[in-house]
């Protein structure tokens, strides 16, 4: 177990320098430096200005040797400035990455719950199979911003209940729930078919097992056959997917934010490509996937902890 | 039946595409010129889905957009599966470090959230590599280059694991006695009998890349206006919500229906698999 998440954390160092390395090379192709733009906005600055700037910001250097004492920095805490924002990048990082926890976390739990609870109703009653079929591939073929789009105009244009986006003026949780009501809905609904079609193929299988006909046979309620018996062994794979979904989860995120006009790291990302801030564009994205990763080595790590067979 | 039913839904979608020429000399206007004088006119024999923001007609417009939004899905489909698959023979038949390090590789990918990555790379300006800019054909092109280095993941790992198991039957085995090369044992004898899986992820690779290029689009990054895909229409879409709500049903239907449809097929390949 220990040897797993050491050889983990080694692969996520790894995976995150080469994801750095690269898309700091691909922004490094991005036209259009910072001094381009004060140079636009500015009609004072001279040429010679200009090159002052670059090599007083250490612009004018070769792109590897900006690398290697941008990720030095970066090892040594400094996250430095991000440019759209005009503070501390640390300063907008950490509110996005809790606000963007809060969303992902509630769409989560609804997504998880709903879908095995789909998925195990399919399996258990007889003929429900192919309705819950049909219905976890149209969710899974719903792109994730058209439902945004069609959730704000039931509910925000047409009933008028919950505000389109935004974050919560008022404080108090009721207020901020409303606000959270459409994002974590989008999200959850366009995660819940996965879950829902994988917990159904799961216990379809565990269903069809010799030791469920002798959990029957004992005359235990059905009730107990299902959760008691099936469900835990059918848990299993379903922890997997749980896994393996971690990155599509944020990638969600990324498109809920946009729709719904909320300050996390999904719009922080996107916000900062927009903006030409590479550092703050960079940093989000890094954290965004240490996060993916670090999820994904916990849905690893319990997925062992549940099924004996995997620890041995 | 789910086969019948996905190859029904996009040879109704491509039919779609094609005739969207036919279409339009029929209806008799132009989805590309605005029509001031008949912004978001109600669906109509002339507009049989209405007309949008700049009074063109929607239904073209889905029709010119399926047909950028499939080029863009196919040509995905094809470099992922040519890349993927070479990949996945690649690291079945080498084994040792090869294979490990291209496993590595797929896992790390799989890992990382697609999406934010896929911003970064879209934003990149393709006119520094002396490609032509704001095109529709170099937007399809940058679109599907980028979505092929993602896509390939999924197509890898299916082939290895399928070819993993056939390297070790008795064929392939027999093949080499019989004195064939391995070139000739790998794509004679082998990828015939992986063909199903190969096609289950080429179908599951189109599917994701008709939702990526629509998310890419929709943020602005994809397909630039004024050529329709169904992800910009939607953008536009999104800014009318409160005037022409209708607006977004459409784009976002076709998707659905495009989607389903590479479900579908993948679903009914895998449940004909022996």
């Amino acid at each position: 177990m220990l040897a797993l998440i050491a050889g983990r954390l080694v692969q996520i160092a790894v995976t995150l320098f080469l994801v750095s390395a690269a898309t700091w090379s691909v922004m490094g192709l991005m036209p259009g430096d910072p001094v381009d733009l004060a140079l636009m906005s500015d009609p004072q600055l001279t040429a010679e200005d200009a090159a002052r700037l670059r090599a007083l910001h250490g612009l004018d250097r070769p792109l590897h040797e900006r690398y290697l004492a941008w990720a030095a920095a970066l090892l040594r805490g400094e996250f430095g400035h991000s440019r759209l924002f005009a503070v501390p990048a640390a300063q907008v990082l950490w509110p996005a990455l809790g606000s963007t926890l809060v969303l992902l976390g509630c769409a989560l739990l609804l997504a998880g719950g709903f879908g095995v609870l789909l998925g195990v109703w399919g399996a258990a009653r007889r003929g429900a199979a192919p309705a819950v079929d049909a219905v976890t591939i149209l969710a899974q073929s719903t792109p994730t911003f058209w439902l945004g789009i069609l959730l704000i105009i039931l509910f925000a244009v047409e009933l008028g209940w919950l505000p389109a986006g935004g974050l919560a003026e008022a404080p108090g949780l009721a207020e901020a729930a409303r606000f959270l009501a459409l994002p974590v809905a989008t999200l959850a609904i366009g995660n819940l078919a996965g879950y829902a079609r994988h917990s159904m193929a799961a216990m379809q299988a565990e269903l069809g097992a010799n030791y469920i006909r002798t959990a029957r046979m004992k005359g235990l309620p059905e009730r107990a056959v299902l959760w008691g018996h099936a469900f835990p062994n059918a848990a299993i794979p379903v922890v997997t997917i749980l896994a393996l979904d971690a990155g599509a989860l944020v990638s969600g995120a990324l498109v809920t934010e946009t729709i719904f006009a909320r300050p996390g790291m999904g719009k922080l990302i996107y916000d900062a490509i927009m903006g030409n801030d590479y550092n703050l564009a960079l940093l989000a994205l890094l954290l965004a996937a240490l996060v993916t990763m670090l999820a994904t080595l916990a849905a690893d790590i319990a997925q062992r902890l549940i099924d004996p067979r995997l620890s041995r | 039946m789910r086969l019948w039913l996905g190859l029904a839904l996009l040879g109704a979608l491509a039919l779609g595409a094609l005739a969207a020429p036919l279409l339009q000399s029929w209806l008799g206007h132009d989805p590309f010129t605005p029509d001031l004088f008949n912004r978001f006119a109600a669906p109509s024999a002339a507009h049989p889905l209405g007309t949008d923001e700049l009074g063109r007609d929607i239904l073209l417009r889905l029709l010119h957009g399926a047909r950028v939004s499939l080029a863009v899905a196919l040509a995905v489909a094809l470099g992922a599966t040519l890349l993927g698959t070479g990949i996945g023979l690649l690291a079945a038949w080498a084994g040792g470090w090869t294979e490990a390090l291209l496993m590595r590789l797929a896992d790390g990918m799989l890992a990382l959230p697609a999406l934010p990555l896929l911003v970064v790379l879209a934003a990149v300006d393709t006119g520094r590599f002396g490609l032509p800019r704001g095109e529709a054909l170099s937007d399809i092109i940058r679109i599907a280059a980028i979505l092929v280095v993602f896509g390939w993941v999924v197509v890898a790992r299916l082939t290895r694991a399928a070819a993993l198991t056939q390297l070790s039957l008795d064929y392939v085995a027999a093949a080499r006695v019989a004195g064939a090369g391995e070139a000739r044992v790998l794509v004679r004898h082998l990828l015939p009998n992986i063909a199903g899986p190969i096609a289950v992820a080429t179908a599951l690779s189109v599917a994701g890349a008709i939702l990526a290029e629509s998310t890419l689009s929709f943020l602005g990054l994809g397909i630039q206006p004024p050529a329709p895909s169904w992800g910009n229409m939607l953008s536009n879409a999104q800014e009318m919500v409160f005037s022409a709500p209708l607006a977004a049903v459409w784009p976002g239907l076709a998707i659905l229906l495009a989607v389903t449809g590479c479900t579908l097929v993948a679903d009914g390949i895998r449940q004909r698999m022996p």
